[in-house]
């Protein structure tokens, strides 16, 4: 019993290292801010994290095999604005979101394929998605566009109240993010699409050796993290009811933060998705934290999400080091 | 010792394919605009007379990207990235800043007093501080890679995201505006009716030549980003090699830094150099340098930033809105990619005859 | 006819020509069912392309190749998987970070429900294993498993997956202790005994005869014949396989008595109880003056282990070494090469070669990394030395500006040992320096050896073929499981093998 205790830690070591981490950020804010102890804060984590997490789930995916997609911010901007365009012309919401997630799988599935059968580096791949996403989004409006459209206006202002705490809502949006959480762990750990993208980041040759589907595999991830942006560039343009092009900027680092805070390696093979919730968590709690106190600025948060990263790294290598020697 | 002819030594260098573009961009503008190529020489009331037009504008705006690629090309060639460049110029022009303005800190001052033409610390000094700082930013990347065994892209992110707030730090969260003329010539002045900035930009890639060139550095950077263990085995010091790559790259990101906040007389923390890292790394890979490392040339990398540019220039140029920049530029990187991808690579291959050596392993 | 029947592969006349070099000329091979059958030849032998062929990853230039008596093509290792046909490589080509039966299984779990179902998947695993004898648990990440384990794995993978009937091992027990391969070996004849024909590449001949029923030798590129193991003695065998340079066997043997007039009588580097905890054990090393001391023993036992002690990749954990009287405390390359050490490391490819750099910058490399990053050699140098060495070692390039990586294997060793002698060492450490290399140029680095002694060097030449480390040294330590157990001066090749086998 002891030694799968044992095990259990260091295969997982870091999610939970991560998940610690995040206690710990969470209750010490706590301790200093009293208010920040109300549920609410809790729950507008999740709230004002939503695509972050939506983005950063499809990132995971394809960071787990051994890729990485710089385009999420941009195709946050694009969704965003192309939304806000089509539904002041009068598009029915109805329409509009499915072809945004058209569109995000798309340009996902696009870069894929340039990624697998041209051998582009996926570095250079995304980057060209980022300029042409944002780009495009830049050439559809210059300025920020309201939407004013009734389905976004009512999701937006709902709120969803959580049954046994009082006074604490969500809105619809904040759904999907846990939602689409959900269909990752299924898809890592109960699906030989997961499966396959767990030996591609571990041995790419041998995945290839073993007859599995690498090719498809990794065309599908990236149209996953598509899917993935799509859905967070719609939730992004309800919840600012808004489309504009410079929305979204440096969302792709955050997103990669939040990945590899959460115990996910670039080299891809070792890490989960769950790690990265936690990893998103930290974030919206240094960024609550910091607001609760009011007078650190903002950019205070960028230097802690840093030292976060290098932290995790550092915890990271200590235990890949002591896997190696058990 | 074996003499291939000039023309062909040119032909297959790295230069070459960059070169290409840019003649090919410039006689495209000159077909669209023919007044595009005019020079003229104006009378400057601050800087005298000089040379202006759309040439020189090029190379004058493009200079601090010819410096950021050229300190990135090492990087790339040990076989890493260098996220944090654009962080580093922050810094470095906060920090120039910063120096300059007499009122540092948050203390009640006259307005007076905030623009007047004067600086806090001599200039000298100011320039010293900068270097400084950038080559410190470098010299952490490189620690966290050689020393951490981090990955590149993963160390070089923490000072990307963390870099912004320190610069916020450094101006207290303000955008600074400066006053101080002489600072001012850096990106603004003429030498023998040249820009200043070009002279910096030719300075630095002589020192790169020299450090590169006529030391065994080059070689070992080479080694280092083809093989790394190998080098270990040959008795390089690859840390060093890699620590050296880095510091080089935050040498040039602070002169870089230098150049545009005195090209527009301020230090913003959120703005300055933003997305330069990502042009940085386009102008190597246009530069025939391979982003998983080897052999570099960084005349090559400054040549595809001077491209990187022009087409910039050449969108606005042909009326093309300012929105849209970005997506031409997207078409620009599918061009660059597709043309050193490995398709592209040997379908030139069949047109230009090439010596082959036995390729295969006759046996186990 | 009925012998056709049994053959279950038959490959006739094939033929394989790369680029000017034919490794392959008119070899037939056939394989019976349920049989083990050994493939032999020393490096440069052609029993690689032979297998790569049959496997899909090479097509021949001419021959015909029949899979249980029908004509077959094969285009891919897709396709050969599809007739029964499997490999296991001697790099387990396996994912480290999945599960021991997620390995086995990936491609066709079961499934409940449109989940994996990943109990079934680890009783079914189980239950393939203990099929081979093997008893352990399934849900262990393969990479935290030992080399022997995660072959099993790729052996139950290679029959689930691809069905095979026949299963190639290539060089399986390079990795493996006496315990691990005893185990291996059970196994297949437990396959055998099930109709699995299983084709083994080895060098280790006590394991030939221990396992196989027939062998395959190759030399050349030619096939000298296939025999049973039964009927062939050893001395026979290793005639087979070295054939014509037997003759300069006896040569050598001369030229190395001549030497050893040369040898000083007090050993100028010392390593006593040197050992490095989990890859070497203690042991004691005297290297003198114009000495070649050989290091013979299987993969794996150690021997690469003290090849990098002595030129400092690795730090010792106990022991002394000292050089001239002087305990060496600074471990590295680049220290041991400034106190005349250097090593021509066993994978040329991984820790060797600079495929992108041209001849003259590999050769002048270690020397420049000596001399630090200020003393730069000037290019006039730098190409007297390349040019010095091409001629001196016979390299074949076209230019000194050629790159590196299209030289063939051979070339590119030679290049490597001109590195090294260009450091101008006291002490030359070759590790496998003749793998991959045509017989002729073999002759001419263990020829090229000696005479290094002559000049007053001392060498360290490891290999694992017996036969040269017996031609190129004065004297032989042999290494066993990680030890070094025996050390002879007498050449007797029997005495050698049975410290090798520990019998």
């Amino acid at each position: 019993m002891k030694h799968r205790i044992n095990r259990f830690l260091i295969q997982n070591g870091g999610v939970l290292l991560t998940f610690v981490v995040f206690l710990t950020v969470f209750f010490v804010g706590g301790r200093l801010y009293p208010t920040m102890q109300k549920p609410q804060v809790f729950f507008n984590l999740f709230i004002n994290d939503s695509s972050l997490l939506l983005v950063a789930i499809g990132m995971t995916l394809v960071i787990l095999t051994g890729g990485i997609d710089l385009s999420v911010g941009g195709v946050i901007a694009l969704v965003s604005a192309a939304s806000a365009v089509m539904l002041k012309a009068g598009v029915s919401a109805y329409i509009v979101m499915p072809l945004m997630i058209v569109i995000g799988v798309a340009l996902g599935s696009l870069m894929g394929w340039i990624i697998q059968d041209l051998k582009v580096q996926p570095f250079i791949a995304t980057l060209m998605g980022l300029f042409f996403a944002r780009g495009m989004a830049y050439i559809i409006t210059l300025t920020s566009v309201p939407i004013r459209n009734e389905v976004y206006k009512a999701i937006a202002l709902t709120p969803i109240y959580i049954p046994f705490f009082p006074k604490t809502y969500i809105y619809a949006t904040t759904l999907v993010g846990p939602i689409m959480l959900l269909v990752a762990v299924y898809l890592t750990y109960f699906t030989r699409f997961g499966r396959t993208i767990y030996a591609i980041g571990s041995n790419e040759q041998s995945a290839m050796l073993m007859g599995l589907p690498v090719r498809r595999v990794k065309v599908m991830v990236y149209a996953f993290s598509g899917l993935c942006s799509a859905l967070g560039g719609i939730v992004f343009s309800i919840s600012l009811l808004a489309g504009y092009g410079q929305f979204a900027t440096g969302m792709e680092l955050d997103a990669i933060a939040a990945v590899v805070i959460g115990g996910t390696a670039l080299t891809g093979g070792v890490g989960n998705v769950i790690g990265t919730l936690f990893g998103v968590l930290i974030h919206g709690t240094i960024v609550s934290v910091l607001q609760f106190n009011g007078t650190l600025s903002s950019w205070w948060t960028r230097i802690a999400v840093g030292i976060l990263t290098l932290l995790a790294i550092g915890a990271q290598s200590i235990f890949y080091v002591r896997k190696k020697r058990s | 010792m074996n003499q291939k002819s000039l023309f062909k030594r040119f032909r297959e260098s790295q230069i070459f394919w960059p070169l290409v573009a840019w003649i090919i961009i410039l006689v495209f503008n000159a077909i669209i605009d023919p007044t595009f190529f005019r020079l003229g020489i104006i009378q400057d009331p601050t800087y005298g007379k000089h040379l202006y037009g759309n040439l020189v504008d090029i190379f004058n705006n493009g200079a601090p990207l010819m410096l950021v690629a050229i300190g990135m090309t090492l990087v790339i060639a040990t076989g890493g990235i260098d996220l944090s460049v654009g962080a580093v110029i922050a810094i470095s022009a906060a920090m120039g800043a910063v120096l300059i303005n007499p009122a540092l800190g948050n203390k009640l001052i006259s307005n007076e007093i905030l623009t007047k033409n004067a600086t806090n610390t001599p200039l000298t000094i100011i320039i010293l501080a900068d270097l400084l700082a950038g080559t410190l930013c470098g010299l952490w990347n490189g620690l966290l890679v050689s020393r951490g065994k981090i990955q590149p892209m993963v160390a070089t992110l923490i000072l990307m995201v963390a870099g912004r707030g320190i610069a916020q730090l450094i101006t207290n969260g303000q955008i600074m505006t400066i006053y101080y003329s002489p600072y001012f010539w850096f990106g603004n002045g003429y030498i023998l009716g040249l820009p200043v900035s070009i002279y910096i930009v030719v300075l630095v890639l002589i020192i790169g030549w020299v450090l590169v060139r006529k030391t065994s550095i080059g070689l070992f950077i080479e080694t280092v980003g083809t093989n790394a263990k190998s080098a270990y085995y040959s008795g390089i010091n690859e840390k060093n090699v890699k620590l050296f790559a880095y510091m080089f790259c935050g040498f040039c990101g602070a002169i870089a830094g230098l150049i545009l906040s005195s090209y527009v007389h301020s230090a913003d923390g959120n703005n300055n150099g933003l997305n330069y890292e990502l042009d940085a790394i386009l102008a190597v890979v246009m530069g025939g340098t391979l982003m998983t490392g080897g052999r570099f040339n960084l005349l090559a990398s400054a040549i595809g930033a001077v491209v990187i540019w022009t087409f910039t220039v050449t969108v606005y140029h042909l009326g093309v809105p300012a929105n849209a920049l970005l997506a031409a530029k997207a078409i620009l990187v599918l061009v660059v990619v597709l043309l050193y991808s490995d398709y592209m690579r040997r379908f030139i291959n069949r047109f230009t005859p090439k010596r082959r050596g036995a390729e295969h392993e006759t046996s186990n | 006819m009925t012998e056709t029947v049994n053959k279950i592969v038959n490959m006739e006349g094939i033929c394989k020509t790369f680029l000017s070099v034919q490794a392959l000329d008119n070899v037939d091979f056939s394989l019976m069912k349920g049989e083990i059958h050994a493939l032999v030849g020393e490096n440069g032998a052609g029993k690689s392309t032979l297998i790569k062929i049959l496997t899909g990853v090479e097509q021949p230039d001419a021959g015909i190749i029949m899979i249980n008596g029908q004509k077959e093509v094969i285009r891919s290792t897709q396709n050969a998987q599809a007739l029964g046909i499997s490999t296991v490589y001697q790099e387990i080509n396996l994912c480290p970070h999945l599960s021991m039966a997620e390995n086995i299984l990936i491609g066709r779990e079961p499934h409940k429900f449109g989940f994996i179902d990943k109990k079934a998947m680890n009783a079914e695993a189980t239950e393939i294993l203990r099929g081979l004898g093997v008893d352990m648990d399934v849900t262990l990440q393969l990479g935290n498993c030992s080399v022997a384990v995660q072959q099993m794995a790729a052996i139950a993978r290679a029959l689930e997956i691809a069905n095979a009937k026949v299963l190639v091992l290539d060089e399986p027990t390079s990795s493996l202790d006496a315990n691990e391969t005893a185990q291996l070996f059970t196994v297949m004849r437990r396959l055998k005994g099930e109709g699995v024909s299983i084709i083994f590449i080895t060098h280790f001949l006590n394991q030939i005869y221990e396992v196989a029923d027939r062998i395959t030798v190759l030399r050349n590129g030619k096939l000298v014949g296939t025999y049973d193991v039964k009927s062939l003695s050893r001395l026979e065998l290793i005639t087979k396989m070295i054939g014509r340079s037997l003759v300069e066997y006896v040569e050598m043997v001369d030229i190395k008595k001549e030497s050893r007039k040369f040898i000083k009588s007090e050993a100028w580097m010392k390593a006593e109880q040197l050992a490095r905890a989990g890859s070497v054990e203690p042991f004691d090393l005297d290297l003198r003056e114009g000495e070649v001391v050989g290091i013979a023993g299987l993969l794996g036992s150690g021997r690469t282990e003290i090849a990098q002690l002595l030129f400092g990749i690795d730090n010792p954990t106990g022991g002394m070494l000292s050089i001239d009287g002087a305990r060496v405390e600074d471990f590295s390359p680049l220290k041991s090469i400034g106190r005349g050490v250097a090593l021509c490391p066993e994978d040329r490819k991984e820790s060797g070669i600079i495929g992108d750099l041209t001849v003259r910058e590999n050769i002048i490399l270690a020397m420049q990394a000596g001399l630090g990053w200020f003393r730069f050699l000037k290019m006039q140098e730098q190409y007297e030395i390349a040019d010095k060495y091409i001629k001196l070692l016979n390299i074949a390039t076209p230019s000194a500006d050629q790159q590196v990586k299209n030289l063939s294997g051979g070339n590119q060793q030679k290049v490597i040992l001109a590195r090294w002698l260009a450091t101008n060492p006291r002490l030359l450490i070759l590790d496998e320096p003749t793998r991959g290399i045509d017989v002729g140029a073999k002759a001419e680095i263990q020829k090229l050896v000696l005479s290094l002694a002559e000049q007053g060097k001392s060498c360290v030449f490891i290999s694992s073929e017996l036969e040269e480390v017996l031609r190129t040294s004065h004297r032989v330590a042999v290494m066993r499981e990680h030890k070094m157990v025996a050390e002879f001066t007498d050449e007797s090749g029997d005495q050698i093998m049975q410290a090798i086998a520990g019998s």
